[in-house]
């Protein structure tokens, strides 16, 4: 294998990395406004993330940073080309940053509450505005023989892209529902149990439409049938597990089979586009490849390296952050955020 | 506007702004980390309760420093992005490296930190902030690495137009990181030490929490003596690099059109006229400027026009006849006139201060306190000449020597669109300033004692109706 295609792999990793673990403090941050009765109950879920929403952000500058590194050629073209859609997620994160901080800082309802609006928002619209480009991205985009690309608004707005957009959604908040699940207690905890009953139906239901969605406008499955077609059924059975698991009380499971289903969704987002990084919706010829986008085989051996070396403790220290804060969070304890 | 110009404003005020938190953020945590270590050490509450206190106007400030960063790093690639095609098998590495080494470290360990003083033993907690400390270093090392290689770039090739990374060792060992990394982390001490010294000078005027704030301003002004006589040192060493490495940005903010006498005095004062390219009035120190440039006195610096021809004669080929290689010279002259005026005025203040302490003085010494007071923002505005400094001086260059600035635009982003986003970074930038200054000045009124959080609201609240 050529350093280049190990890190496309890596890169989905990270990618599913982020999915994974930001994917359920986005999905308790969008639950705030419909699961909560009340503010005080809205500071309990927000504090069961508190710990850890910045070192899941993390996962996307690593992306960021790993698609520069490794693929100039992929960083430059699509940060300059998705620029609004970016902005807008580049806005989202820094409202919903600050927000944690700020949020009861001062001794007034109506402040804290402003602030959970901002946190409301700037945890639904970016996996929203990801989907949108992800799913665009395996459609193609107007991507010239400069390697530009200059799109417009229907390239980034179409059935296909915001049904992927509100897919992509939808896992979210399901995935933040079964983290839910599993660090609350008492009423909370049986909302969302019986809150997510219903939505994993929603979930099955979109999955599926996406799929026929992406059999129609897209190649990937004529490019890589059966690795998709494998992929789609361990989504499938993922979250018909999950929705078994629910019903079942068994949310540790149910949890678990909600980060599957993420993990496999994401996959399949990466093994339809390889070796293709971003597809040319004009010329086939002018698509960026892992090879004609990569860097120099001396950066990436040492970025491969680097990555190795470090990884291991970056999950070693994650996991046991996990580890101290495994409690249920309740308001009978001092409430940080 | 053409999008150079606009992409350069939306670089130069995000990077400024994010500058604002960041060493502050690198400061007071090292500050934070030291108090706590003391009430480890020495089981003193009154240093639990330091730790907590200014740990508490940390996060706010850090949580500003984390969400202004997140511009940053998608910036290379929404605005510049031919610039990041050519350079970013050399360039994307420190950045990635920074996110994995320093990022997760900063963010977990400050999450464990805030959420774990009655989780952890002492021991750990302690671990913990001394991590975040270790992490916000490392940031700043791969960061500027990154920046040093557009100042001085070694350890490439040129390879079908692109630079091309040779040798990660010589990126890291860069003569320009070794120079820079210790002048911007001196900087960052100073930037906290002030701040803390500040507000605790604020609070002994008005008597208020005596003993808590006296010791809080000891520990700043050693602090600050420190970082205010490293920046001075490390600069030292800076100007002499930039000699060398980059004389025409040396001789522009010298302000030196011909080539100097020997040896060479150090311009205090001038009015330039950059179109007749000469300075119709100066103050001269004599001696000075061979003492910055080459630690002794004697040596003469080249000219503004004697560099232009060199320049011409060595980088013509690469970026066309013709090309002005002089920077904005008043911009880069005053912005270093000012970081050094700031940074004098802070070791004088340094050490003021603690003569003042060893006379037993300190608390009662009300002129000096108020001194104390607006020299908060001295750091800030040295940090950020210093930076204007450094990237102005830089221009034409975006990577001195490899690529221009207007080459290292993004081709396909309107300039309406660059427009568009500067106005709402600028909207949102007012905005988080004005809540940050609100509750830090909140923080301060409300004063050590109290760090427990309010109570939980109940409040009916129309929109949470809606649930299962
Ligand atoms: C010398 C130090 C320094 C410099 C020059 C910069 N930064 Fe910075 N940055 C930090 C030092 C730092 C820090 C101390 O690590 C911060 C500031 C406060 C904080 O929260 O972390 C940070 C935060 C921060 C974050 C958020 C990290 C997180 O989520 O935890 C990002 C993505 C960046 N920065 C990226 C950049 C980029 C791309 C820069 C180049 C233009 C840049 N920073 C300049
Ligand atoms: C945080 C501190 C920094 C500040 C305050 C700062 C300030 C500036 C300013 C004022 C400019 C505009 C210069 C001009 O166009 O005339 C600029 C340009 C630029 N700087 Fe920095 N800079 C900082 C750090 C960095 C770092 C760490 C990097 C690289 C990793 C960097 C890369 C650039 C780039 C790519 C440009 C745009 C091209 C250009 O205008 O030259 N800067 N910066
Ligand atoms: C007191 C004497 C000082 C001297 C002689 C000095 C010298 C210098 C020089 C020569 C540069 C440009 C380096 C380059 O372009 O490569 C620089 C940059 C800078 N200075 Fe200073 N400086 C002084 C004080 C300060 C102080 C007090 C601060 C902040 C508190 C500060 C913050 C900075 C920063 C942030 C930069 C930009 C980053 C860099 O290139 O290192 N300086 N300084």
């Amino acid at each position: 294998m050529e350093l280049s295609e190990l890190w496309f792999i890596l890169i989905a990793v990270v990618f599913i990395g982020f999915f994974f673990l930001e994917g359920f403090d986005f999905g308790v941050g969008m639950s705030t406004r419909f699961l909560a009765r009340g503010q005080s109950e809205r500071t309990i879920m927000v504090n069961t993330i508190g710990p850890f929403w910045d070192a899941n952000e993390v996962w996307l500058l690593t992306g960021g940073g790993a698609i520069f590194a490794a693929f100039p050629h992929w960083y430059a073209t699509m940060f300059s080309g998705y620029y609004l859609p970016l902005l807008a997620v580049l806005l989202c994160l820094i409202g919903r940053g600050v927000s944690f901080e700020f949020r009861r800082k001062v001794d007034h309802p109506k402040w804290t509450n402003v602030w959970d609006w901002v946190l409301f928002f700037g945890s639904i619209l970016p996996p929203f505005l990801l989907g949108v480009l992800f799913t665009s991205m395996l459609k193609g985009m107007p991507i010239q023989s400069d390697m530009n690309m200059n799109a417009g608004f229907t390239d980034f707005i179409n059935v296909y892209s915001l049904w992927g957009g509100l897919t992509v959604t939808l896992l979210c908040l399901f995935h933040g529902l079964c983290f839910l699940t599993l660090k609350t207690e008492g009423i909370i905890r049986n909302r969302a149990v019986i809150l997510n009953k219903k939505i994993v139906v929603a979930v099955l239901i979109s999955l599926v439409i996406f799929v026929v969605l992406s059999w129609n406008m897209t190649d990937i499955f004529k490019v890589r049938l059966i690795p998709e077609l494998s992929l789609v059924g361990l989504i499938v059975v993922a979250y018909g597990a999950a929705w078994f698991f629910i019903g079942k009380k068994r949310e540790g499971l149910a949890f678990t089979m909600s980060g599957v289903g993420l993990a496999a969704t994401i996959s399949a987002i990466f093994v339809g586009l390889f070796p293709r990084v971003m597809i040319s919706s004009i010329n086939k010829a002018f698509d960026l490849t892992v090879y004609n986008a990569s860097s120099g085989a001396y950066s990436l051996k040492v970025m491969t390296i680097v990555a190795f070396s470090v990884l291991p403790f970056v999950l070693g220290y994650t996991i046991w952050s996990y580890y101290i804060f495994r409690k249920r969070v309740t308001d009978k304890e001092h409430l940080t955020y | 506007m053409d999008q150079v110009l606009l992409a350069r404003i939306q670089f130069a005020s995000t990077t400024i702004f994010h500058f604002f938190f960041v060493p502050l953020s690198i400061g007071l945590v090292f500050m934070v980390a030291l108090m706590e270590t003391m009430y480890v050490v020495k089981k003193k509450e009154l240093y639990k309760k330091m730790a907590k206190f200014w740990g508490h106007i940390f996060l706010i400030n850090f949580a500003v420093g984390v969400v202004t960063g997140i511009i940053q790093e998608f910036q290379f690639g929404m605005n510049w992005s031919d610039y990041s095609r050519f350079v970013g098998d050399v360039f994307g590495a420190p950045l990635a490296i920074e996110a994995l080494l320093a990022f997760f470290m900063e963010s977990t360990f400050i999450g464990l930190w805030i959420f774990g003083w009655e989780r952890l033993s002492k021991k750990l907690h302690l671990a913990c902030i001394w991590l975040v400390s270790l992490g916000t270093l490392l940031s700043g090392f791969w960061i500027l690495s990154a920046n040093s290689f557009m100042q001085v770039p070694t350890g490439f090739k040129m390879n079908n137009g692109r630079a091309e990374m040779t040798d990660f060792f010589a990126l890291i060992t860069n003569g320009q990181l070794i120079v820079e990394f210790p002048h911007v982390i001196t900087g960052a001490l100073c930037t906290a030490a002030f701040f803390v010294a500040g507000i605790s000078a604020f609070n002994l005027l008005k008597k208020k929490h005596v003993e808590f704030y006296k010791m809080s301003l000891q520990l700043a002004l050693v602090i600050g003596l420190i970082g205010s006589l490293g920046t001075a040192f490390s600069g030292h060493t800076q100007a002499q690099y930039l000699v060398k490495t980059q004389p025409m940005k040396m001789a522009a903010a010298e302000g030196i059109w011909k080539d100097t006498q020997d040896p060479a005095p150090w311009s205090a004062f001038a009015i330039i006229d950059s179109q007749k390219r000469e300075n119709s009035f100066e103050v001269n120190i004599p001696y000075a400027m061979s003492f910055l440039a080459y630690s002794k006195f004697e040596g003469s610096l080249k000219g503004m026009e004697t560099l232009q021809k060199e320049y011409s004669k060595k980088y013509d080929s690469v970026v066309g006849k013709g090309t002005n290689y002089i920077p904005p010279v008043k911009t880069t002259y005053w912005s270093f006139r000012l970081m050094v005026g700031f940074g004098m005025a802070m070791i004088l203040l340094g050490l003021a201060g603690i003569y003042l302490w060893k006379k037993e003085k300190l608390s009662n010494s009300r002129l000096f306190l108020k001194l104390l007071l607006p020299t908060i923002s001295f750091p800030f505005f040295a940090n950020t000449f210093g930076w204007v400094m450094t990237e102005v001086g830089r221009q034409p260059w975006t990577v001195f020597g490899l690529m221009t600035t207007s080459d290292a635009v993004s081709p396909n982003v309107p300039a309406g669109t660059i427009l568009f986003s500067i106005i709402l970074y600028i909207l949102v930038f007012t905005i988080l300033a004005g809540v940050m200054i609100y509750l830090i000045i909140r923080e301060i009124k409300k004063g050590p004692e109290i760090h427990h959080n309010v109570g939980v609201h109940e409040s009916t609240d129309p929109f949470s109706k809606v649930g299962a």
